[in-house]
């Protein structure tokens, strides 16, 4: 495949109008036309209103066959940027090239009318997407048997579970055959065996050439599917990199929007529970609270303040350490080291721990801090008390390799011997 | 707002995407291009009309049917009305058909844009192709009520005269006007919602408006041309006339058809003008 590019967007910008389009008298026609259209305007608000620019000088590239991950916060205009490229708004400055016909898969299941059947929607869906009845008919029992419907074709959609409704939709729409496919998040759709059916399909649409661009807040789908990542923020293009390194820079931006006074005032805030309150967390390091960065170098002391209000049987307290992508790296319970399952009385208690030093990686985490009544339930908040760490490399290595990175999730201290064998240890350290 | 030309060295269309001036040119070749998007739309419309309903398609006659009786009851009985010297129930009957086929296509079309708001933000397509289907879905009923037409013809033993072979025009300028106001009043209606309140009330006069109860002959010679001004008079005259051998329409077919050429002309204007507009404000 060349280096065609299949995309070229130069200075995108679109404003929204919040009051309604303007109107400038510009020109005599102009002010002719609407005094002719006065009559039906009389409940139009009088001040044209201001513009607020979801997308400003965006520009980017996408060559043939790339596969493109856009991320970014809620409301930083990914949307909005894949419904311009899509045409379904016009943008208000820029220009936009596309080389290809372009595939829109921005919902599931689009112009799907739950009197009509599920054959009957498949065309009418096929239709709508861009499909021209011969393709879709020619596609027509791939689409079923991938949707996993085939007796319940013939039944009105309104019938359908929303699973199966999902699983057609996706089935039509995964069968597009543009050269250019834009994606908006669909993937969440469905159980988890369908999610990975449809990320397989993805993956295959992505393998034959096609370029693909698609928005996504699932950061292991991006990485599993795309070879470079677009970072959208408050309506700019602000990275293109490849996936993985965009995701990075990605999750740390979001982990340093939290501060101190904001932490202690949503302890206090927290939803009530009957049993357990979180009275206070700090982090400590040689003696000193830190808060967000932290080295691997020392030990990190966890010291959790909290109040127990009823006797409870089998309260535990524990944290798990996760990375970026919510993977869990490992789970520790205040009382794993103990025997029996303790009962607590009402009152105020303190619990320490001690992660060691050497054994994190310096990249960024999150501790998640639970209380729960074992057998029973999770006390509030049931997502955990998150906190956001990232590690700085303190620890000691050796300084020849100090610009090489370290990888892998965790570095734990790990003790190596290495001893040069002569003829006669050779034997005794036969495996 | 784009252009699209298909690039020699490459197979692939390219397609330029570029910020919209204000007066969009009409671009009917490719509202022709998304022909079968069109005709799912109307499928799709004339399906679910009747679906989950016991009388199905005999809906389609009974409105017609019922309002014929009603008028020849009080309008042709006892106003006495005349008609032209065909029965009274064959006149409005004549009348209410290509009646129906105007007022549901407005109808519909001005509400196709609201309707199919979900799909307009979703995917791309020409969106004259929405007020397009408004105004042909009704086209199925008409052929249904035609059929009982023909029943009533036969039963009062009339027959068509030559002119017949000018009847598809006259299908045609009612489709015209339903789609010429239609096209000026969805996309009003994207906006402003009122028009699919206010379209009730406006068809009502509209028929009063129209020589559905009533023949044109009885309008005095002075208001002739003024009364063409409303195309479905035309449209109306020229069905009796092609139909039951009445008096053909005059001039004022004329002043009919170029009302509805000039309003149809400017809808498509607005309309692509508006249209940019749309998916942000539906």
């Amino acid at each position: 495949m060349s280096n065609d590019i299949a995309i070229r967007v130069s200075h995108l910008g679109k404003k929204y109008q919040l009051g309604g389009p303007q109107e400038k008298y510009l020109t005599l026609r102009d002010a002719m036309v609407n005094s002719l259209k006065a009559p039906f305007k009389q409940f139009h608000r009088a001040p044209p209103a201001e513009g607020f620019w979801a997308l400003k000088d965006v520009s980017f590239d996408v060559e043939q066959g790339e596969v493109v991950g856009i991320i970014g916060r809620n409301g930083a205009g990914k949307s909005t940027l894949l419904k311009i490229l899509s045409r379904i708004t016009t943008p208000t400055e820029g220009t936009i090239e596309l080389h290809g016909r372009v595939g829109s898969l921005l919902e599931v299941g689009t112009g799907f009318h739950p009197e009509m059947t599920g054959r009957e929607n498949i065309f009418l869906n096929g239709s709508i997407l861009g499909m021209k009845k011969t393709e879709i008919e020619q596609k027509f029992d791939e689409i079923v048997k991938f949707s996993e419907i085939d007796k319940f074709i013939d039944t009105p959609v309104k019938r359908y579970s929303s699973g199966m409704y999902v699983r057609l939709a996706f089935a039509v729409a995964a069968h597009m055959d543009t050269e250019i496919l834009l994606v908006d998040e669909v993937l969440a759709v469905g159980d988890a065996q369908f999610q990975k059916k449809c990320l397989g399909k993805m993956g295959e649409v992505a393998k034959h050439g096609r370029t693909v661009l698609f928005v996504s807040h699932n950061m292991q789908a991006v990485r599993n599917l795309c070879t470079t990542g677009i970072l959208i923020d408050h309506g700019t293009a602000s990275e293109k990199n490849e996936a993985g390194i965009v995701i990075q820079n990605y999750l740390e931006s979001l982990s340093t929007s939290k501060d101190n006074s904001d932490f202690d005032k949503m302890l206090n805030e927290l939803p009530q529970d009957p049993v357990f309150k979180w009275e206070e967390i700090e982090l400590r390091q040689n003696n000193i609270t830190v808060y967000q960065t932290i080295e691997n170098g020392s030990p990190l002391e966890i010291i959790i303040h909290y109040c127990v209000k009823q006797k409870t049987q089998g309260l535990r307290i524990f944290f798990d350490l996760c990375d970026t992508d919510d993977t869990l790296l490992f789970r520790s319970f205040h009382d794993e080291q103990n025997e029996g399952i303790p009962v607590m009385y009402p009152g105020h208690y303190s619990s320490f721990a001690v992660i060691p030093a050497d054994l994190f990686s310096p990249l960024s985490y999150e501790l998640r801090l639970f209380s729960t009544i074992f057998n029973e339930r999770i006390c509030n908040p049931v997502e955990g008390i998150r906190i956001p760490i990232h590690v700085e490399r303190t620890g000691k290595t050796n300084s020849a390799y100090l610009s090489e990175p370290i990888r892998g999730k965790l570095a734990p201290f790990i003790a190596w011997t290495t001893v040069r064998e002569n003829d006669q240890v050779r034997s005794s350290h036969k495996l | 707002m784009e252009t699209t030309r298909e690039n020699p060295a490459h197979p692939v269309p390219t397609l330029i995407i570029r910020p919209p001036k204000r007066w969009v040119p009409v671009d009917l070749h490719e509202v022709w291009e998304y022909r079968e998007l069109l005709y799912s739309f109307v499928a799709r419309d004339v399906k679910i009309r009747y679906k989950q309903t016991a009388l199905g398609f005999l809906w389609a006659i009974i409105q017609p049917l019922f309002m014929m009786v009603i008028f020849t009851l009080f309008f042709g009985g006892f106003a006495k009305i005349p008609s032209d010297g065909v029965p009274y129930p064959l006149f409005s009957f004549a009348a209410l058909l290509p009646w129906t086929l105007f007022a549901e296509g407005l109808t519909r079309s001005t509400t196709s844009m609201v309707s199919n708001a979900g799909i307009m933000t979703k995917v791309y397509f020409p969106r004259l192709v929405l007020p397009i289907s408004g105004i042909l879905s009704p086209l199925v009923d008409f052929f249904i009520a035609f059929i009982i037409l023909i029943i009533m013809m036969a039963y009062y033993g009339f027959v068509p005269t030559i002119a017949i072979v000018l009847l598809p025009l006259f299908i045609l300028l009612a489709l015209a006007t339903s789609l010429a106001i239609g096209l000026w009043l969805s996309a009003l209606n994207v906006k402003y919602r009122d028009f699919q309140y206010t379209l009730p009330f406006i068809i009502q006069l509209w028929l009063y408006a129209s020589p559905v109860v009533y023949p044109s002959s009885m309008i005095p010679e002075q208001y002739r041309m003024l009364y063409g001004l409303n195309p479905m008079a035309g449209v109306i005259e020229g069905f009796r006339w092609a139909l039951l051998g009445a008096k053909p329409p005059d001039a004022m077919i004329l002043v009919s058809v170029g009302v509805v050429v000039v309003l149809l002309i400017g809808g498509l204007f607005y309309f692509k003008r508006m249209e940019q507009y749309f998916a942000d404000v539906v």
